[in-house]
Parts: structure tokens; C-alpha cells; sequence
């Protein structure tokens, strides 16, 4: 009978899918720790003002070219693809019903967290891991300070405060940009475009997107801070990072919607009782 | 701390028994070592031996995965996270690349810690601030400039001014002379001493630079890499002055403190 030590066993998918899970499941009980005790600190003690304002501002008020840019296509987008749809049907006056419904309730709201994910995710990411790497992070807790209290919180309330803003911007310019085509290029009646729009947006549905964009700037924090946070070692771990800082913050962002917009379709049936079809 | 009857005599720091991994690599292995008030203790070893990893240990920046670190004779891990804030304070950490903050200029960087954990006026503030990095022998003016603007050896000195301006007990030295020439290497052992001198503190010095050891050092620890030790062997392997050092009978101590290759020069050949 053969003797020898024993042999591995080979790798096969199943251990790698294996892997995955395990890591997908770590993943998320870290980032939840990590979520509970930045809400604590944030119950503990607020950020100083001179901590939270150049973060509202870097957040916030520099976003706010890119948010113009992304509303006013979306609007237009929208207008483009929708017209030659309503027009088989010779609904195209009510385009801007249509246009504006899907503004304020999805795509403003989504797209703009979506291009914040990008710009303000991955930027968050990149400057606490390359803080985590330099030490700085280590520093701060050396100095009495905790680094969740004074790196995360300031970030997170400046993107729950203000992303609901910025989507409003995009939502605003949206609206503009795609009146201004359809009326102006497309030739529908200016009247009837507003009219429809009336008549079909309600406040239930820009409020509804709103309180989306407050998940979304909730999850754009948690999620970019986390990698920045948890980064690996030099360039390469930075990079990897603010990567991951935005694709897992975009697909935040498409689940939490899938399920709010479940959330929020069923309250407003229990509120005014008239059924919404999901088809 | 200072004068408490119970801590009286116990040493100011104290491994007992400390290991530690990163997730599967082990680093340090059953370390025991013990850190007496006043003194200046210099922790040698070649790169990646674990003397960083060391120093955030004592400094309960890391937690260890085996062992007890203890703070004047109490185990850190009794301590809660508001205790470890308050008494972490008495320790000042000049990190290897002196980790200034980038976001804010000198000033502001050595006030950090005033601000943060202080109710002093801003007048008090700036006094101390402008005192630490007269302290370190730099300008006033630099107060304005931002870490970006700064030479390494500029930024190692406000990196010490800012880890002294709330007078720390113990002052941790991470390679404080990595990567400077040696004038400004010998500028900052000259600062270690300085600040010993003017003020009662214990010093830890992780270092390569034997020079910075002959000058500053009380006593020496040095460290060997757990991947070149034998299982069962003790990764400490040298205790003692730094003048015993120089005349230690291992092979692996005298090599490193008078800086020959000796037998790493054969496993170079050998792979």
C-alpha cells in the first residue's frame, strides 16, 4: 500500500465560487459594522463646522457643473427617444408628461447618483486610502482623534444632505433641457407640454425621488469610505480601491432602487388605495 | 500616570508573550519585552523583521492576535475605547514618513491635537504650536506652508513638533532617519536627544541606523524575521547596551550593527 503525505485537492470552480461567497458575506458584515459605528459616532458627536463645510463644499457645490451637464442630457435624451414612440400613437403632446414623470421619479435621481458615485465616490476612496497608506489614518488615532467620527461622518452627512439637493438640480435642469427640445426642436406645443405635465406629475413622485437620492448619497458614503478605509497597500491598492468605491456603489444604487421603488409604489397604493400596475 | 502610587515601578510598557499575523503571515512570535520609564529604547532588526509592527502594538494602534500588551502594569484590553483615546494621548508618534496631514498646513497640523483634545484659546494655542516648532528648530514662517512644500527633513520635525505639543510621556520614533542625508539624520538625532533632555520622557527609537543607536539608544532590542528563524527559536535576539551589541557573539547581531552581508551575501548566491 502506497504511503506519502497527503495530496491537496485541486482547485475546482466550486472552491472558487466558494471563495466568492465567503468573501461577498464578510464583505457585507464588515460594511456593516462599519456602518454601525459611524452612526454611532455620528448620535456620540457631530462634526465641527469647520470640519463639515469644506467636505459640503467639495461634495456639494463642485458637483453641481457636472449635475447641469447630466440633467439637461438626460431631459433631451429622453425627449429624443420618447417622441418618435408617442408620435406612432399620436400622443406626442403628451411628452412631456412622460418625459418629466421618468425625470423626477428614476432617472434624474439615478443618473445623477450615478455620475456622484463616480466623481465623489471614487474621489472620497482615493483620498482616505491614500491617507490609509501614508498613515495619516494611524496618525489621526494617535492625535485622540477616531478616524470614523472625523473622516466618515462629515462625508456621509454631506452626501445625504446634499446629493436630495444636487438630484433636485438635476431633476430642475432636466426639466428645462427637455422642454427646450421638444417644444423648440421638436415642435410640440409649448401649452400642452406643460399642461401634461400637470396633470401627471405629482408631488408624491418628485418626493419619491428625493427620498431615493437620500438612500443613494447614504450608500455612495458608506460604501467609497469603506474601500478608502480598507484599501490596499500603495498605488495600486488606492487605484483598486476607488474602483471598487464606485462599481459597488452603482450597484447600491440599482438594488436600492429596485426595492424602493417597490417601496414607495405600494405605500402610495396604501395611501390613495388606487392600484399601480408594475406591468 | 505621573506619580500614581500603583503604577510606581511597573514598567511603563510591556509585551507579554505578543504575537501577531496579517491574515495568514505571521509577523511577531511570543515577543516579551518590557519598556522602564526614562529610558531610551532602540528596537533593531532587518526590514521586515516586525519593528513597525512593534511599535503600533505598544501603541495599541494594532491589537495583537496572541499575547497582552500592558500600559503601567494594566492590560490594554481592559481599558474601553474612551480610556485608550484619553491615555493614548500621553504617547506622541513621530511616524517613518511623518504622516503630516495634507489637507492642512504646519500650523495646523502641530495644532491638531491641541485643538482636538483641549479647551485651550486659540492665543494658547498658537503660542505652543510657534513653541514646538521653534523647538525643532524651523522657522516660524513654515507655519504657513503646506506638507507638499516641505523638504523630508522639514516634514520629519513638524511630524515630531506636532507629536510633542501635548507633552507626551513616552515618544515613539518610527525610522525617524529613513530616507534623510546624514547631516539632517544627524539633525534629528540631535532633536531626540534634545527632547529627552528637556522633558521627562521614555523613548522607543525603531531604527536601522546605528548611528542613531550609538547616539541616542540606552539599551538595544533587536529583532530577527520570523521567516529565517528556526520554530522554536526566540525572535528577539540580542538585549543590551548598544556598546554589547558591537561586541555580541551572534553572527546575526555583529553582522547587522557593523553593517556586513556576511552569510545573506550566501543565500544571495545560493538563489
Amino acid at each position: 500500500m502506497a504511503t506519502g503525505s497527503i495530496s491537496t485537492p485541486r482547485d475546482t470552480p466550486i472552491h472558487a465560487v466558494g471563495r466568492a461567497v465567503v468573501r461577498c458575506i464578510e464583505f457585507t458584515g464588515d460594511l456593516s459594522l462599519f456602518g454601525w459605528q459611524m452612526v454611532s459616532w455620528m448620535l456620540i458627536r457631530l462634526p465641527r463646522g469647520s470640519v463639515l463645510l469644506p467636505c459640503m463644499y467639495q461634495i456639494g457645490v463642485r458637483s453641481i457643473p457636472v449635475v447641469i451637464v447630466t440633467g439637461m442630457f438626460i431631459g433631451m435624451v429622453l425627449a429624443v427617444q420618447g417622441y418618435d414612440q408617442l408620435r406612432l400613437m399620436r400622443m406626442e403632446s403628451r411628452l412631456g408628461a412622460m418625459i418629466n414623470v421618468t425625470l423626477v421619479k428614476e432617472l434624474g435621481p439615478v443618473l445623477a447618483a450615478t455620475m456622484l458615485a463616480g466623481r465623489v465616490g471614487s474621489a472620497m476612496s482615493a483620498e482616505l486610502g491614500t491617507m490609509r497608506v501614508t498613515e495619516q489614518i494611524d496618525a489621526l488615532r494617535a492625535l485622540g482623534a477616531n478616524p470614523i467620527q472625523y473622516l466618515v461622518v462629515p462625508r456621509f452627512l454631506a452626501c445625504v444632505l446634499l446629493i436630495p439637493a444636487l438630484t433636485a438640480v438635476a431633476d430642475g435642469v432636466g426639466i428645462v433641457g427637455g422642454w427646450f427640445f421638444s417644444t423648440q426642436v421638436l415642435g410640440i406645443n409649448s401649452l400642452q407640454y406643460w399642461m401634461h405635465t400637470y396633470h401627471f406629475v405629482t408631488a408624491y413622485d418628485v418626493l419619491s425621488g428625493l427620498v431615493k437620492s437620500v438612500f443613494f448619497g447614504a450608500s455612495i458614503a458608506l460604501v467609497a469610505c469603506h474601500r478608502g478605509f480598507n484599501c490596499g497597500r500603495g498605488a495600486e491598492g488606492v487605484g483598486r480601491a476607488a474602483t471598487e468605491a464606485f462599481v459597488l456603489a452603482f450597484m447600491a444604487i440599482l438594488i436600492l432602487d429596485f426595492f424602493l421603488g417597490m417601496f414607495v409604489n405600494t405605500l402610495y397604493y396604501m395611501l390613495w388605495s388606487t392600484p399601480i400596475s408594475l406591468l | 500616570m505621573d506619580g500614581d502610587r500603583t503604577t510606581a515601578g511597573k514598567p511603563v510598557i510591556e509585551f507579554r508573550q505578543v504575537s501577531r499575523s496579517f491574515e495568514a503571515q505571521p509577523v511577531l512570535r511570543d515577543i516579551t519585552l518590557s519598556v522602564q520609564r526614562g529610558e531610551t529604547l532602540a528596537l533593531i532588526g532587518e526590514s521586515g523583521c516586525g519593528k513597525s509592527v512593534t511599535m503600533k502594538l505598544m501603541m495599541a494602534l494594532l491589537e495583537p492576535t496572541d499575547g497582552e500588551v500592558y500600559w503601567h502594569g494594566r492590560p490594554v484590553k481592559e481599558r474601553s475605547e474612551r480610556e485608550l483615546i484619553r491615555e493614548r494621548l500621553l504617547f506622541g508618534y513621530l511616524f517613518q514618513g511623518a504622516a503630516l496631514f495634507d489637507s492642512m498646513n504646519v500650523y495646523e497640523n502641530v495644532a491638531f491635537g491641541l485643538r482636538q483634545n483641549s479647551s485651550l484659546r486659540e492665543s494658547e494655542v498658537r503660542q505652543i504650536v510657534h513653541e514646538r516648532v521653534r523647538e525643532v528648530g524651523l522657522p516660524e514662517d513654515v507655519c504657513h506652508r503646506k506638507p507638499a512644500e516641505l523638504s523630508g527633513g522639514m516634514k520629519k520635525r513638524v511630524g515630531l513638533a506636532r507629536s510633542l505639543a501635548l507633552s507626551p510621556e513616552v515618544v515613539f520614533y518610527d525610522e525617524p532617519t529613513t530616507g534623510l542625508d546624514p547631516i539632517m539624520s544627524d539633525v534629528i538625532n540631535e532633536l531626540i536627544l534634545r527632547t529627552r533632555t528637556l522633558r521627562p520622557v521614555t523613548s522607543i527609537v525603531v531604527t536601522h541606523d546605528m548611528r542613531t543607536v550609538q547616539k541616542v539608544a540606552d539599551r538595544v532590542v533587536m529583532l530577527y524575521p520570523l521567516t529565517r528563524l528556526e520554530p522554536h527559536a526566540s525572535q528577539i535576539i540580542f538585549e543590551g547596551t548598544p556598546q554589547e551589541a558591537l561586541a555580541a557573539e551572534d553572527p546575526r547581531v555583529t553582522d547587522f550593527v557593523t553593517g556586513r552581508a556576511g552569510e545573506r551575501i550566501q543565500e544571495l548566491a545560493a538563489g
